[in-house]
């Protein structure tokens, strides 16, 4: 409690943000839940490139822009991946992503 | 014996983080899963506010808390009947996921701990009174240099002003992203005008 934090405690939680966001996709049915495992990976990203922007001084504007950016991007994805989630819940009343198989070769 | 009370806070914001990201995993109910987003996206912005990045901490607020997680929980809303609320995973998918995390959160964690990667502690925190970041961003994006100095290796030393980068094209980019996305989501999203007779 004496130290200060390093850059690899920054890493430990971004991490775990990837992990837990990567087994929310893989593990949820809903597909909101789907979505939200994917905000969670992305925080995951960012929580690095701020961390890194913060310990690598060659790095210190990029790490924050690419961070701005990430975020930008996260919620460009949500509005278009929930338009289509309320489209399929339109046409086939359930966000079951294991009944979208329509597409299925 | 002082506490470095920079290192306890981020403990206690990065503990209270990852049990919430922990929480987004293991609830069913999908509305308690979008609940147990917000604290962990909050926390996240804790942590950038500790690391020295106060402009993308309050942009995290703004717009992830504020925006992103409004627009989940609104198609929470919109499909959250019946079954679809606690919608069961099998066991055995459990099973198989939880080993996988753990084993992908174990490669994770020794990469990093045996990584060779190694920065001398930085400059104390500013106060967030003093910080400049805002500045900095802001003249990053309309594109004055605010990047290390990068010198043309052809040259010779002093011949040209070295180049900085900036993040004008990108911002464009982004913008133009944004419209695409906004036009997309809304022809995505409108309401139908049923065809007489077809449904």
């Amino acid at each position: 409690m004496t130290d200060p934090i390093g850059l690899n405690h920054c890493l430990y939680l971004g991490a775990l943000l990837f992990v837990c966001g990567a087994v929310c996709m893989a593990t949820k049915r809903n597909a909101i839940g789907v979505l939200m495992g994917v905000e969670l990976v992305l925080n995951g990203a960012n929580v690095n490139f701020v961390a890194f922007a913060r310990f690598n001084p060659a790095f210190q504007m990029e790490g924050q822009m690419f961070a701005l950016f990430v975020i930008v991007m996260a919620a460009a994805e949500a509005a278009v991946a929930l338009a289509i989630v309320l489209n399929f819940y339109n046409n086939h009343m359930t966000v079951d992503v294991d009944t979208a198989e329509e597409l299925k070769g | 014996m002082d506490i470095n009370f920079h290192t306890f806070f981020f403990y206690l914001i990065a503990i209270l983080t990852g049990i919430c990201a922990i929480g987004v995993v293991v609830t069913r109910n999908i509305v308690r899963s979008a609940a147990w987003l917000l604290f962990t996206l909050a926390g996240t912005a804790g942590i950038f506010f500790l690391l020295n990045a106060d402009f993308v901490g309050a942009t995290q607020l703004l717009i992830y808390v504020g925006g992103t997680l409004v627009l989940v929980v609104f198609g929470v809303m919109l499909t959250a009947q019946g079954p679809f609320i606690s919608m069961k995973t099998g066991a055995a998918e459990w099973v198989i996921s939880t080993i996988v995390g753990i084993v992908l959160y174990s490669a994770l964690t020794y990469s990093i701990f045996t990584s060779s990667l190694y920065f001398p502690n930085p400059p104390h925190a500013d106060d967030p009174a003093d910080s400049r970041n805002s500045v900095k961003l802001g003249m990053g994006f309309l594109g004055l240099g605010v990047g290390p100095e990068y010198h043309e290796p052809s040259d010779k030393v002093g011949a040209t002003p070295p180049v900085r980068t900036s993040y004008l094209l990108p911002f464009e980019i982004v913008s133009v992203h944004l419209l695409v996305v906004l036009i997309g989501a809304a022809y995505l999203a409108r309401a139908k005008r049923r065809r007489g007779g077809a449904s």
